[in-house]
């Protein structure tokens, strides 16, 4: 559909655009300029901090991936800040997952649309917090509040298989497990509104078919609802895994800056957008280097995910046109 | 269609009341799944209200940074509250006017070309890419040259800018009905001249929206600016040269602080941040619904 209106769309007639006054050719010039920059700067961005961790990954070698992280040592391994940041991401979306699709499947199949508007309202509310007041907040109040119940868990499955080793001590209040969580809350409202929007073009008809057989509306969302979307939310919970991966300061603050491998999800531990923020100020040399190479590595992650996941969205979104 | 057949085939087979309290349980957990998310949220703008509120005058909003160790009562964050507006006012300048003219081009002269598809594309790549990338991108190419300064801030907010205004002002460029750009076609006005004075106006209630949400998300960035303006606690009015700082970067310095009077300090900026942040929400609600003449 968008194809022909873009086809359709006004342009001006063949005599007219063979004598174009100069004007009207520099603004295109210019719009295209504009355009081209988001290209270039991707580009830049790849060249510029690629070459000022080129001494890190010349230095290091293959160890830039092992886990022995001492900057005082002249150790830059990088290990412990890749299982970080895999580790606080993944409880970010096994929180945020659910909680977003329910409510988008809420939003879309359950509540009538005047209800639907501010309960889209309050999610958006929670994207316009700031990053850094999530941080302030996880860590003058949230991370003191959760230590209690950690440690009443930790010593509560300590000795048990797989929960002990998951949730056992040591614990404190700023670990994975609570920079998980913070990571959780700020990428719901990205993953519900795509979420919501994929699950919006699920046709009528289709749902409407599927009640006049008498489905209940649960049997609907299965049925329907979730192969229909199955594609776009795939791509939304990426897109939410992306945010997870890249956010910083609430990160920084609540993480317990402790680069350590450990099954341990209430220990502290550190990510690599963590580690950046707190140690960049003072690094030099080598260490500024590798520091510099963790800012790479965590912007090919980004770019791949992003681009993995957008292309499931459009996907599914020009699907949806074409039924 | 014969997907949704098959999952329903199975579940039509089970006795007739377990499918409706499975139904009513699935609906009972959609309720709970915003109020998970709203308990949260209630909880943090309740504790930086109560926090901050107690801080917050009008002299605390004016007055230098003291020492981290004094009480909560003394100083002010005056130099973080200067250094955001100027910031993210130039962020804004440089970046809204590169972002319009981006999604001119892939709207009014792009259309499906492959090129135009790919800088679309990549503009909705780019709102992913992390805020701290951004702030060690401009480290690499202008803090190691010309210092720190508000200026290099700038430029890192304004690459956080820049792609999400791209992708909104698209949107809105395409709700502009065709009708109005072959009017003035045929009223013989070049293609310049029919998208500055007929399109963008016309797009111009969704385009002001959607540059103010970008404006209230960057403006509570701090990783950008951590290693682009560093952070410094005296008022440094020139935004060309020199360290300044900013709110969410003293809110980031006060949170880490051991002290009870800087961590008030911090909770009085976090009470400025979020209030800023949500009149600039409220701005572009306003806006849309002042100016919503195309959307649907």
């Amino acid at each position: 559909m968008s194809t022909l209106t873009r086809q359709q769309q006004g342009r001006p007639a063949g005599s007219l655009s063979q004598r174009r006054p100069p004007g009207d050719r520099g603004f295109q010039v210019l719009a295209l300029a504009a355009g081209l920059l988001v290209l270039v700067i991707l580009v830049l961005i790849a060249v510029s901090t690629g070459q000022q961790a080129s001494s890190w990954f010349s230095a290091e070698g293959t160890k830039i991936f092992s886990s022995s992280w001492n900057p005082a040592a002249g150790q830059f391994g990088a290990l412990a800040f890749l299982y970080g940041t895999a580790i606080t991401a993944v409880i970010a979306i096994v929180i945020a997952v659910p909680v977003s699709v329910g409510t988008a499947l809420l939003l879309t199949e359950v509540v009538p649309y005047r209800w639907a508007r501010p309960i889209v309202s309050v999610i958006d509310l929670l994207a316009v917090v700031p990053s850094v007041v999530w941080g302030l907040w996880g860590i003058l109040v949230f991370a003191p509040w959760v230590q209690g119940i950690y440690h009443a868990a930790g010593s509560g499955v300590e000795g048990v298989p797989v929960l002990g080793s998951l949730f056992g001590p040591p614990t404190s209040g700023a670990s994975f497990f609570t920079a998980g969580i913070i990571l959780a809350f700020m990428i719901t409202p990205i993953v519900t509104s795509l979420s919501r929007e994929v699950a919006a073009t699920v046709p009528a008809i289709d749902k409407e078919g599927a009640y006049a057989l008498g489905a209940t509306r649960l049997e609907v969302i299965r049925g329907v609802v979730l192969p229909h979307s199955q594609g776009g939310i795939v791509g939304a919970v990426l897109l939410g895994l992306g945010r997870a991966m890249g956010e910083t300061i609430a990160a920084a603050l609540v993480i317990g800056s402790s680069a350590t491998i450990t099954s341990h999800l209430l220990a502290p531990g550190y990510n690599m957008p963590a580690v950046i923020a707190n140690e960049f100020g003072e690094a030099t040399g080598v260490f500024r280097s590798a520091l510099m190479g963790l800012g790479v590595l965590l912007f090919i992650f980004t770019i791949i995910i992003n681009v993995i996941a957008r292309a499931a969205v459009q996907r599914s979104a020009r699907r949806a046109r074409g039924a | 269609m014969a997907r949704a057949g098959t999952g329903l085939q199975h579940d039509l087979r089970e006795p007739r009341s377990w499918r409706r309290s499975k139904n009513r349980i699935a609906t009972v957990l959609l309720v709970l799944a915003p109020v998970v998310v709203l308990i949260p949220l209630g909880f943090v703008l309740f504790t930086v209200i109560a926090k901050g509120a107690s801080v917050l005058s009008w002299s605390f909003l004016t007055s230098a940074i003291p020492p981290s160790v004094l009480p909560a009562d003394v100083g002010g964050i005056g130099p973080a509250v200067l250094g955001t507006i100027e910031i993210t006012a130039l962020a804004t300048v440089m970046a809204v006017p590169l972002g319009v003219l981006g999604a001119i081009y892939l709207h009014e002269y792009g259309g499906n070309r492959p090129l135009a598809r790919l800088i679309g594309f990549m503009a909705d790549v780019m709102t992913g890419v992390p805020s701290i990338v951004m702030g060690l991108f401009i480290f690499s190419v202008w803090v190691l040259h010309f210092g720190f300064s508000g200026l290099a801030g700038a430029f890192a907010l304004g690459c956080l800018i820049l792609p999400v205004v791209i992708r909104s002002t698209d949107e809105m460029l395409k709700l502009v009905p065709d009708s109005l750009r072959e009017g003035s076609y045929a009223l013989g006005a070049t293609k310049a001249r029919v998208t500055l004075t007929v399109v963008l106006p016309a797009a111009l209630g969704g385009i002001v929206s959607g540059v103010l949400l970008a404006i209230a998300r960057a403006a509570g960035e701090t990783a950008p600016l951590l290693f682009t303006i560093l952070t410094v606690t005296t008022v440094n009015p020139n935004l060309f040269s020199g360290a300044s700082t900013s709110l969410p970067s003293q809110i980031f310095v006060n949170a880490s602080a051991p002290y009870a009077g800087a961590q008030g300090r911090g909770w009085g900026a976090a009470l400025t941040l979020i209030a800023i942040a949500f009149t600039l929400m409220i701005a572009a609600r306003l806006v849309t619904a002042r100016f919503a003449r195309y959307a649907h």
